[in-house]
């Protein structure tokens, strides 16, 4: 799964997008360069293969869990790190409109995170150079590995530097990147581990597909490079990042995190909230009353004596219960609205 | 988005929403990413603790599905379903951030479940939001909207092509997978192995399908450009719909309607 927007901050989020479209538009003006107008329906059907890909499971054996293809890397090897990217781009903008996975702010980072960081730094950078021309098989299965487990932790790092920078979530950077890195270690391992089987499996079956991505352009890998460089340096200015997630692993690591730091905590808060709520509810009529029995019902911490502190913190409280089921019923009544006047002006139709 | 062919019927039945005709649908759709772009980017700026004021921002999804006709159970249940991701992780907020904020007599409320709460509401809002767009505008004009807002064609002509085959891919990997299921029935089959050959077999026919495509192209005189629809105009309603709605975003944004509306009716009241 990929970043969410109500984790993100604006800046952030504008920051990411910024990156991503300059990769998009530098991709695309290469493909443009390129000429070739295979690519193009080529691109567009790998997009949907990797949209089916990404949602047929296998299972891991001795763990009970299940793994699939991300895809960025593999693309990369099949089509050359710009298509690669733009394929894996559009893929993302589906899930974006579609599914909501993301949303529309955190599209920007789930495209660095998913797509540039496969295709257009770990492949030109790692694998490609890495790689040789005529890789032997221990060679390929090293390089392969090497290079996907750096896409994922890549991508982890950046979801972990993101989330601490919009600071939307109260996660610790420590904690979260202990329990973020290691999963994404063994969802490397799984990706690295089926990219590798099917390149293994075209290379037997039809060998001359591999040709197209390997075939070297020092030009753009420099020029890839170039605009890495700026985009670091722009991120090192002050800017972090939020990538995009594995769900199964962001998940996962969540599920750690409460399970083992406080799990009673969690029980007992619920109720706490849902208390709160009904006595906000139950008070609002007899607002000021309760305003005189608050210095009563506080439980007298010694710092916290000051009557007015309660008095007022309550009276918003109220005021912003109010505000907000009033603000509820003009919505709802405005919907209403709008449906009814709707259905006047326009007469349904078979 | 656990079976292929689920996901298919939930693209397939969100696509046909686009189709409506109401003016909203109509609305050139430039103006609509637009506006969208400004009720997510509102609601996003927001402190972490803020939760009233976020309430008034539900009108705009709200009014467009209202307007727009749009089945809403349908489209609340597809924001419930993505919901959980984002409670995933705003669930750590209360373990973490336990510093008191709010006091309700006898009660605090730690500023974990306030962020929590705003969370969530954040959720509800931006994937509401999103969704509407997109059951109101649908793809293809969304991609028209974007490239002349300054897309690169190249993207756009990639999206517009996935667009097409997404679906034909989509069964096919669905059928394949759906195959490999009733054939592995208990684990065995399942495996890496199989999964691989599964994914290798279902690339080479998506590449053999390319090829064939691309010369079916050519024979119909393919330049490399699709023949773009003629676009709709901005025209003044565009322009009024987009201006009313960052209007009211920022006039929320800057004054919280739902403290104000409670407080005139507090201060009424007593």
């Amino acid at each position: 799964m990929h970043m969410a927007d109500a984790l993100l901050s604006p800046t952030v989020g504008a920051t990411m997008w910024a990156v991503s479209a300059g990769g998009v538009a530098l991709g695309s003006a290469r493909l443009r360069r390129e000429h070739d107008d295979r690519l193009a329906p080529l691109m567009g059907v790998l997009g949907g293969f990797l949209f089916a890909a990404q949602m047929i499971n296998f299972s891991i054996p001795g763990t009970g869990s299940s793994g699939h293809l991300t895809g960025g890397l593999l693309l990369a090897i099949l089509l050359g790190p710009s298509a690669a990217f733009l394929t894996v781009a559009s893929v993302l903008m589906v899930q974006a409109f579609f599914f909501a996975d993301g949303g529309l702010l955190a599209l920007g980072c789930n495209i660095f995170n998913l797509g540039m960081i496969p295709a257009l730094l770990v492949y030109p950078l790692c694998y490609r150079r890495l790689i040789g021309p005529e890789p032997g098989r221990r060679r390929e299965v090293v390089v392969t590995m090497l290079a996907a487990l750096l896409a994922m932790q890549l991508g982890a790092l950046c979801v972990v530097l993101e989330t601490t920078a919009s600071g939307v979530s109260a996660l610790p950077l420590d904690k979260f990147l202990l329990l973020m890195q290691p999963i994404h270690l063994a969802i490397g391992l799984v990706e690295g581990a089926v990219t590798l089987a099917v390149v293994s499996f075209l290379r037997k079956a039809r060998p001359e597909l591999l040709a197209r991505g390997s075939a070297p352009s020092a030009a753009s890998g420099r020029l890839v490079l170039a605009g890495f460089l700026v985009c670091a340096l722009f991120v090192a200015g002050g800017l972090s990042r939020f990538a995009s997630v594995k769900p199964d692993g962001l998940e996962w690591s969540v599920a750690r995190v409460s399970g083992e730091a406080s799990l009673p905590e969690h029980r007992s808060g619920l109720p706490v909230l849902l208390g709160a709520l009904q006595r906000r509810t139950a008070w609002f009529p007899d607002y000021r009353s309760v305003s005189a029995a608050a210095p009563v019902l506080t439980p007298a911490p010694a710092s916290a004596g000051p009557q007015p502190l309660p008095v007022s913190g309550k009276g918003s409280g109220a005021a912003g219960v109010a505000g907000t089921a009033l603000t509820v019923l003009l919505v709802a009544g405005a919907a209403l609205l709008l449906r009814r006047g709707n259905r006047g002006a326009l007469p349904p139709r078979a | 988005m656990a079976s292929v062919h689920g996901a298919l019927l939930d693209l397939k039945r969100l696509d046909r929403l686009a189709g409506g005709d109401t003016p909203l649908h109509r609305l050139d759709p430039r103006a609509k990413v637009l506006a969208t772009l400004v009720f997510i980017v509102c609601v996003v700026s927001f402190g972490r603790y803020e939760l009233s004021a976020l309430i008034p921002f539900f009108i705009f999804p709200v009014s467009l599905v209202a307007a727009g006709r749009l089945p809403a159970g349908y489209l609340a249940a597809k924001v419930a379903l993505v919901a959980p991701f984002a409670i995933a992780v705003g669930i750590c907020n209360p373990f973490f951030d336990r510093g008191i904020l709010v006091h309700l007599g006898a009660l605090d409320i730690t500023g974990g479940w306030v962020s929590f709460a705003s969370i969530v509401l954040r959720t509800a809002l931006t994937v509401g939001a999103a969704l509407t767009l997109t059951a109101l505008t649908g793809f293809a004009s969304i991609c028209r909207a974007l490239v002349r807002l300054g897309m690169p064609k190249a993207f756009a002509m990639q999206l517009l092509f996935l667009y097409r085959y997404l679906f034909v891919l989509a069964e096919e990997g669905g059928r394949a997978s759906r195959a490999r299921e009733l054939r592995s029935f208990g684990r065995k089959g399942s495996g890496l192995a199989s999964y691989a050959s599964l994914l290798g077999h279902l690339l080479l026919r998506t590449w053999q399908r390319a090829e064939r495509m691309h010369m079916a192209m050519l024979a119909r005189g393919f330049t490399g450009d699709f023949p773009s629809a003629q676009g709709g105009r901005f025209g003044a309603r565009e322009v009024v719909f987009v201006l009313f709605w960052s209007a009211l975003f920022i006039t929320l944004r800057l004054y919280n309607g739902a403290e104000l509306l409670g407080t005139l009716v507090t201060v009424y009241l007593s």
